[in-house]
This record gives C-alpha cells, sequence and structure tokens, in this order.
C-alpha cells in the first residue's frame, strides 16, 4: 500500500545548526538589503532556541552603487571554475567575493559548510512570492517550503526548481549544503516597496521556525506537491544588430505562473504586429519581463508542472 | 558653444519676440491670443537611459516615421543621452534632465567635463539655443517613473496658454481615463530640463514602470499622448480657434525625504497606505511612513495635499520620498495661430 511504503521512508537528517540569510547578492534589490541591514543591527529576530541565523550582505560594492553587479553577476559565480581559480589583479570584483563567501560559509561540497543558506531577491516580474529550490536537493528544502505553503498565511508560494538536471548549480546558496531563495516580485530595481518587505520578513520567520522544530525532533510527514520545474528560456525577437524589436504582449505581461499554450500572443512589435508562441506544449512562464534578463537574453523562462512525492523526516 | 553674452543677445530677441505677439493680441479681439504656427517640433527620449518607453519609440520612429508625421510640421525623434542608453543606465556623470541652466550651457568644455553638461551643450546648439527666436517651437521629452503616477503631462509655466490649450486638448481626448497635469513652476524647486531650451515645452512622465522594463500598457499610453499633442499642433496650425479654457493641474509645493538617521541611512520607508496612491488626497494623520519597528509615521499638515512621485527610484539620491502638490486651476486664453 503506499502509505506503507511512505511511512518506510522516513528519512533522517542532521540536525541544521548553521544557518545564514544572505540579502544583496544583487545589489538593487532592496527587500534583503534593507532587512538584513536591519537584522545587523538587531539580530533578535533570527534567534530560535536550537540555533540563531546569520546575516550578510553578500555584495556590499554592488550595494553601494544600487546596481545588480559591478563586474559579473554574482549570483552564476559559485561554480568550481570560480571558486577554484587563482586570485587575479584583473578578475571581476564579484569572483573574489565569491571566494570569500565560499571561505565564511561553504566551502562548497565539504563538511565545514553551513548547513542552509537563504538567498533574498527581488524581481520586476510578478511573481508574487515564490520558493525556488534546487533540483538536485530534495527534501529539507522540500519540507520547508512545504511548511511555509501551509502555515505562512500571507499569501500564495508556489515552488519554482531550478537548475538543468546536468547543470552545476551556480547560486550563492550552493555553497551551503541546504538552500532556498525567496523571489518577490513585481518590484523596480531600486525600490523599496513596504508590503514586499513585510511578506519576505514573515516568510523568513517561517522558514527559521521550521528549522527550529526539525531540531527538536518533530516528525513531518510525507506529502505530495506541485512545482514549477525549469526546462528553458525565450529571448525577445530582435533586430541583426541585437536591439529589441517587440516588447512582451500585453497579454502575456504580469501572468507568470499561468498557462501559455500554444498560438497565445507573447510579444508586440512596434509597429503592432502579434507574435505566437510556438512551442509544442502547455509551458507556465515565470520572469516575464525581468529587467535584468535583457541582457542574459531572456524574456521569459519556462517551467513545466510536475507533481513530486517527498518522505517523511526527522532529525537524527 | 554659447557664451553667457550670446545667450543675453538671444534673451533680448526673445523678448522683443515676446513683445510683437503682445502687440498682435492688443489689436485682435481681447480674448483670443494669436500664437505663432509651431513648426518645428522634437521628440526626446533616452534623457535618462533606463527610461524605456522614450527610448523604443524614439528608435522606432527614427526607423519608421510616419506615426509622427503631420502635414505642416517638421518632427524630429532624438535620444539625448545615448551613452546612458547604451549603458540602461540613468546617467553617466550627471543628471542630464537637470544641467540645462544657463551656467551649465555657458561653461567652458575641458577634459573633465561631465558627459552630460558636454551633451547639454550640443543638444542647446541643435535644438536651441535656450531662449533665442531660432530655438525649436515644441518639444516632448519621454520618461518613465517607478511611481504609480499614471500618464502625466508635466508644464513647466502657469502662463504658456498654448501648452494649457493643448493639456486641455489631450485630457479632453484622453477622458474618461485621467491624465493628471504637474505642475513644476516654484521659485526654488523648479528644474533646468532638457525640454527647456524649446519655447513650447513638454513633459511626458508615464508609470509606473520598473527602470531597465518596457511594459506594452506603459507604451501605449505614452504613445496616445503623443498622438493627441501632435494633433493638436496640427489643427492650430491649420488655424482653428481654441476658446478659453481652465485645467485643473497639480502644483509642486514641497519635497519630502525619508526619515533618516544620522549616518543618513533610511529608517523609515513609504507606508503601504500611500505607496501608489500618487494623486489621492493626504490628509492631517494619514500614514505617511513605516519604520523598521512597525511604527506608521502620519502626515502632520494641516490642508490636504497630492503627494506623487512616491517611491521614485531616482529619487533616493536626491533624497526625495514623494513631492507635495495642491490642487490649482490654469485658466488659458482663447488661441488661434497667427497664420491664418
Amino acid at each position: 500500500m503506499q502509505e506503507a511504503a511512505c511511512m518506510a521512508a522516513l528519512q533522517r537528517l542532521q540536525p541544521v545548526s548553521h544557518v545564514a540569510v544572505s540579502g544583496g547578492t544583487h545589489g538593487n534589490e532592496m527587500s534583503g538589503i534593507y532587512l538584513v541591514k536591519h537584522w545587523l543591527r538587531e539580530p533578535s529576530a533570527l534567534q530560535r532556541d536550537s540555533f540563531s541565523a546569520t546575516p550578510f550582505l553578500a555584495n556590499p560594492l554592488a550595494i553601494e552603487r544600487c546596481v545588480r553587479y559591478v563586474g559579473r553577476d554574482l549570483n552564476r559565480t559559485f561554480t568550481k571554475q570560480f571558486l577554484n581559480s587563482k586570485a587575479a589583479w584583473d578578475e571581476p570584483y564579484e569572483v573574489q567575493r565569491a571566494r570569500e563567501i565560499n571561505q565564511l560559509y561553504g566551502p562548497k561540497g565539504s563538511a565545514q559548510a553551513f548547513d542552509f543558506l537563504f538567498e533574498l531577491h527581488n524581481t520586476t516580474a510578478n511573481v508574487g512570492a515564490c520558493l525556488i529550490a534546487s533540483v538536485q536537493d530534495n527534501l529539507l528544502p522540500m519540507h520547508l517550503c512545504h511548511f511555509i505553503q501551509t502555515h505562512c498565511t500571507l499569501g500564495h508560494y508556489p515552488i519554482l526548481l531550478y537548475n538543468l538536471p546536468d547543470q552545476e548549480a551556480y547560486s550563492i546558496s550552493s555553497v551551503a549544503k541546504h538552500g532556498l531563495a525567496f523571489e518577490l516580485g513585481p518590484q523596480p530595481q531600486g525600490v523599496l516597496r513596504a508590503d514586499l518587505l513585510t511578506q519576505m520578513g514573515a516568510l523568513v520567520a517561517c522558514a527559521l521556525d521550521f528549522i527550529d522544530l526539525f531540531n527538536k525532533g518533530t516528525t513531518f510527514p510525507a506529502f505530495e506537491t506541485e512545482a514549477y520545474r525549469f526546462i528553458g528560456s525565450v529571448d525577445y525577437p530582435r533586430h541583426p544588430d541585437g536591439e529589441l524589436c517587440a516588447s512582451v504582449h500585453s497579454k502575456l505581461q504580469d501572468k507568470d505562473f499561468l498557462p501559455l499554450r500554444p498560438g497565445d500572443p507573447i510579444f508586440q512589435t512596434f509597429s503592432g504586429e502579434e507574435i505566437l508562441y510556438q512551442g509544442h506544449a502547455t509551458i507556465y512562464p515565470v520572469f516575464i519581463n525581468e529587467a535584468a534578463y535583457y541582457e542574459k537574453k531572456i524574456a521569459f523562462n519556462k517551467t513545466e508542472k510536475c507533481s513530486l512525492s517527498i518522505p517523511a523526516l526527522q532529525r537524527e | 558653444m554659447t557664451s553667457p553674452a550670446t545667450l543675453n543677445h538671444h534673451k533680448d530677441h526673445y523678448i522683443c519676440f515676446q513683445q510683437s505677439l503682445k502687440l498682435l493680441n492688443r489689436m485682435t479681439s481681447c480674448s483670443v491670443v494669436l500664437g505663432a504656427p509651431v513648426r518645428r517640433v522634437a521628440i526626446f527620449g533616452g534623457t535618462h537611459g533606463n527610461e524605456l518607453s522614450g527610448v523604443f519609440l524614439v528608435k522606432h520612429w527614427q526607423k519608421n516615421g510616419a506615426e509622427i508625421q503631420r502635414s505642416g510640421l517638421q518632427v524630429t525623434p532624438f535620444i539625448t543621452n545615448p551613452r546612458a542608453v547604451k549603458k540602461c543606465t540613468r546617467y553617466i556623470d550627471c543628471d542630464l534632465n537637470r544641467v540645462f541652466d544657463p551656467d551649465n550651457l555657458g561653461r567652458k568644455v575641458m577634459e573633465d567635463i561631465p558627459y552630460e553638461v558636454r551633451k547639454a551643450q550640443e543638444i542647446n546648439n541643435l535644438f536651441g539655443p535656450k531662449g533665442s527666436d531660432v530655438a525649436y517651437d515644441l518639444i516632448f521629452d519621454l520618461h518613465n517613473t517607478t511611481s504609480n503616477m499614471g500618464g502625466t503631462l508635466i508644464l513647466e509655466n502657469s502662463g504658456n496658454d498654448f501648452i494649457i490649450q493643448m493639456f486641455h486638448y489631450i485630457k479632453n481626448a484622453l477622458a474618461p481615463e485621467s491624465c493628471p497635469v504637474f505642475l513644476i513652476e516654484h521659485p526654488n524647486l523648479k528644474y533646468a530640463t532638457t525640454r527647456s531650451i524649446a519655447k513650447h515645452p513638454v513633459g511626458v512622465e508615464v508609470g509606473p514602470q520598473p527602470q531597465g522594463v518596457l511594459r506594452a500598457d506603459i507604451l501605449d499610453k505614452m504613445r496616445k499622448i503623443i498622438k493627441h499633442g501632435l494633433d493638436f499642433v496640427r489643427i492650430f496650425n491649420e488655424g482653428e480657434e481654441f476658446p478659453p479654457c481652465t485645467i485643473e493641474v497639480y502644483r509642486i509645493i514641497e519635497k519630502v525625504d525619508y526619515p533618516r538617521n544620522k549616518n543618513d541611512e533610511i529608517i523609515a520607508i513609504i507606508h503601504p497606505c500611500l505607496q501608489d496612491q500618487d494623486w489621492q488626497p493626504l490628509n492631517k494623520g494619514d500614514p505617511v511612513f513605516l519604520t523598521c519597528d512597525g511604527e506608521t509615521i502620519a502626515y502632520e499638515g494641516d490642508s490636504t495635499v497630492y503627494p506623487t512621485f512616491v517611491n521614485e527610484a531616482a529619487y533616493y539620491e536626491k533624497k526625495q520620498a514623494f513631492v507635495k502638490t495642491v490642487k490649482v486651476k490654469l485658466t488659458a486664453k482663447g488661441l488661434r495661430s497667427s497664420s491664418s
């Protein structure tokens, strides 16, 4: 019987003692920056019975200038290629910073690495509040997401699974043994909205509550959940010189996580023509019209809905 | 390069020109002003390089300008800050939309001159000189804001009957959609804009749109405003008489900064009740800011004000959380082109 199979599959993990919360991985995503600055002055909100989380500002130079990055995107720099590279005088600031963060909260892949790292992000896309986890690490982060979905009542929290299966994890939270990103939008770069700030604070509080309950021996039962798995991206139509020749269609704008079917309009040119989605199957677009993705040649990311069966969890 | 002496000379010409108009006015019926026909029009995009509606509209019109052509007019689309546009940033060295004052326009060009000051002088040579009678007749300067201002028209001078009539025309054409008019005339808060080099400067500010993002709905709104503005000019040139009219405008009275600590760090943010409420009345006791500790800071003024530019990204560094305005009625005299 299915129930028996789930019960038999109770997973055990080590208690979680070293937890970090990073804001400002991108220096113009203001919710995380403001929260971390507040927690650095007043850490009480990050303290629980069984542990305390450490807040830190990931990209101080970019934060100072209120830009996404100075040399290269910090949140694409946590791969072995960069972390193991030798220091060079002409390397981008973020490469040096990534190595520092890897020293403080990693090293990535080692037994000394922090147990959990949360990264706080904003997007100009209408994603609401979504939880971004790595496809490779399914157990603890998924239970944490499920706990948030069932306990954090301020909203609806879709789960986004990133990394293509063979792709090495590149984001800051991959430095720790387990990671999760909170992505809240829409919020313009450089703008601090009170509503998203409150929601971000509540999400972090809820996540730390989960970890505390886990550390105290709570059994978290098996469950099934729906998630959105990243499968690729779609660029804007461009002129031969690289300039955009169309904008996201008004019917697609702000429709993150809603189904996009073949034949639905996705772009409109400046002369008024519609461009339709040519894919073969329904997909769920996310990060529709994110400012920082124009240069990455992404108008929106494609995801497909999947169902995950997660076994029960208890600490060792 | 324009020296201060040349600028004054042009100013004298402009004053003579204005006096001739006044004489013409006295010679015709008292309720109708004759205005010189408007022939040379420019549309500026990219004054701030990350405000994308104007950037893409101007680039599109430079490739295919049919939409902005009107008979009897020359309409020139122009990117004012190309380096900032390339980098998708507001500015390179300093805000281009603040340096069209006589000091900066007359400044000697040295090696270390800020890029935008050099650009301002080039633009002044091409479309000005500011204050002279050879300056462009009309400039539309296209902007976006992260604030929820809708499609706002910006007026620099409460005595410009031509622009007030144009705004009246545009507002009617867009109704029932609202089209607020923001009057920035103020002894010290008014700033020297790129468009101020023209005889008739018009600011078009559409939001909310994040910096570096191009939204189809916002682009469309801006496009409609320009269409109606150009239609007005054509109709005016062709001799239509516009009767006296009155429009309601919001006049700037004061800027309000974020509460800060002694390290100049922001310690309270725009309250959720004020966020997105541009142009809505703010009364004594209404929430304005929210502190880190969750406390509300309320508005303490005695009279109703109408906030705008609420939570504009670019204004954090200018120490501006929002600006206060008051509602004012402006009347324009009847208007007809003097060439008809």
